[in-house]
């Protein structure tokens, strides 16, 4: 189609001419697009607001520093319980996202036909939903609290952790597991001889992974009530001790760098 | 020993890998089993330890029908069989030891297994049979860290420390150069002299299969072509095993067939 024939020669285009023109119009259609948005968000801002932005973000930057260092005294225990809430969470879910894995894995399912579709439903479902919200519905349920936080994370992670293990079982070596079954070992020792050392490594990362991710997510749990240092952020917030907001930005940054650090150390020990 | 009567096997595809395959194997014969890829060399031994279910026929292990058998007396069974593969398949992330010793799963309980306690007969058993293959100073490393050569020593290990009666081998060099391969192939079949165990080996390569057995068995689309010692490959016997129409299901074959047609080797 590109290729060209005239006197000379066939001369070679990457596109026809009609390919172009197209191509040229719908760019022009794009950014005729991007314009009208851009004006109709125009029209819809207080652009003196905007306009006042730096002042005003420089104005809450100069009373939020120097940050109240005293105030950590009221900070140690909702940053260890939202440590906790992470971590318990997150063993939680790893313990019920094992069987569901080898429930959805389509190499050790009992049945493809009804078992695996129930146990996708509960990965795609407890994934689906934000942990902020889980805390919600779950503060309506149990009450407001630490334990609500954890028992948040822990619905929310077991879709995250199941879909990921099970992708990793559906990925080993069937010749390790054919090897071991020959030899005449039983349901429960083919699993622990040839699938779980083939696993152990993706299961280990998983959690740390997930650990990692639900220390972030536990530190807004509090926002809604659920425990931890989020409610001593809200609470900073509401009444404006922006000194005390930022140590407590600091606190967390500190905790996710911290969580950083272990994940890493356990991923590189674990390869 | 080992018999089979009748042994069919029809996948699911509608592929018939094994046409009434008739079989009769002593105590102590070490077989070669030979034939072009898809022959159903592979699905022949793993029919007869059910990694494969065949789809008719009898499986006759001594005096046990093998293909009735139940999920219990089924493991029970493996255990008289032990398996060798192409790839190894020893499981990498675990130690030349817990390899070796997986041979025994068959016998021991699921807790013990777990926390690997094994009986202390077994572990001189697994020293011994190491100590045998020369990967003594191995047991602590993890499979992933030896040679090809190694491994398949270790995978020997892992077959005979269950004990079997009976050794069915697929392609047991078909992933190691030249020389280690003929050192398998040696080591496996005195193994099998020493302690008068009957043996099917899948083989690709023919004229390593003359070497070491007594008996040749070659297989063509299912049905048993050629059953003799290894003198009577005869160039005409050969082609009739490797014939026309299977080179075109595989290409690969080619080399083979090199190696088959050298008159050296069939000498």
């Amino acid at each position: 189609m590109p290729v060209i024939e005239t006197p000379e020669g066939p001369i070679w285009r990457r596109r026809t001419r009609g390919q172009a023109m197209a191509r040229w119009f719908g760019w022009l259609l794009g950014l005729a697009a991007f314009l009208w948005c851009w004006s109709r968000i125009s029209e819809a801002t207080t652009w003196f607001f905007v306009r006042d932005a730096p002042r005003i973000a420089g104005d809450i930057l100069g009373r939020a520093l120097p940050p109240r260092w005293s105030y950590i005294d009221n900070l140690w225990w909702p940053i260890w319980d939202t440590l906790n809430i992470a971590t318990l969470g997150t063993i939680i879910a790893l313990i019920l996202a094992v069987p569901v894995a080898f429930l959805a894995a389509r190499n050790t399912t009992p049945s493809a036909l009804i078992v695996r579709p129930i146990a996708l439903l509960i990965i795609v479902s407890t994934r689906s939903i934000n942990s902020l919200i889980w805390a919600l519905l779950l503060i309506a349920i149990i009450g407001p609290g630490v334990f609500a936080g954890v028992i948040a994370i822990a619905i929310r992670s077991i879709g995250f952790c199941a879909k990921l293990l099970y992708e990793a079982i559906e990925e080993i070596s069937a010749t390790q597991v054919e090897a071991i079954t020959a030899t005449g070992a039983s349901r429960w020792q083919v699993m622990a001889y040839g699938i779980v050392p083939q696993i152990a490594p993706a299961f280990a990362g998983i959690a740390v992974f997930r650990w990692d991710i639900n220390i972030r997510e536990s530190t807004v749990l509090g926002l809604v009530g659920a425990g931890g240092i989020g409610l001593q952020l809200q609470a900073s917030l509401n009444t404006l001790a922006w000194p005390q907001v930022s140590l407590i930005l600091l606190v967390i940054l500190f905790a996710v760098v911290l969580s950083e650090w272990v994940s890493a150390k356990v991923r590189a020990a674990i390869i | 020993m080992l018999r089979l009567d009748k042994l069919t096997k029809t996948y699911k595809t509608g592929d018939q890998a094994l046409k009434a395959v008739e079989l009769e194997i002593p105590q102590g014969q070490v077989v070669a089993l030979i034939g072009p890829s898809g022959a159903g060399k592979s699905t022949l031994i793993r029919c007869i330890n059910r990694l494969v279910e065949p789809t008719s026929g009898k499986v006759w292990l001594g005096d046990t029908e093998l293909t009735e058998l139940g999920a219990g007396a089924l493991r029970r069974e493996r255990r008289r069989m032990g398996m060798i593969f192409q790839e190894y398949a020893l499981v990498e992330r675990l130690t030349v030891m817990e390899n070796v010793l997986s041979g025994r799963l068959g016998y021991v309980g699921f807790w013990r297994s777990l926390t690997r306690r094994f009986p202390q007969k077994d572990v001189d058993e697994a020293f011994r049979l190491l100590d045998r293959v020369g990967l003594v100073h191995m047991a602590d490393k993890r499979a992933d860290e030896l040679s090809g050569g190694q491994r398949q020593r270790v995978g020997i290990c892992r077959a005979l420390i269950q004990d079997p009666a009976l050794l069915l081998v697929d392609e047991p060099t078909a992933s190691l150069d030249p020389k280690t391969s003929r050192q398998i192939m040696r080591l496996i079949c005195e193994l099998c002299a020493e302690r008068g165990l009957a043996a099917i080996i899948n083989i690709h390569d023919v004229a390593l299969a003359q070497m070491f057995v007594a008996r040749v068995i070659g297989l063509r689309a299912g049905a048993v072509e050629f059953d003799g010692p290894p003198d009577a490959l005869t160039p005409d016997v050969l082609t009739t095993i490797y014939g026309e129409e299977d080179w075109v299901a595989t290409i690969d074959k080619v080399e083979d067939e090199e190696d088959t047609l050298d008159p050296e080797a069939v000498a």
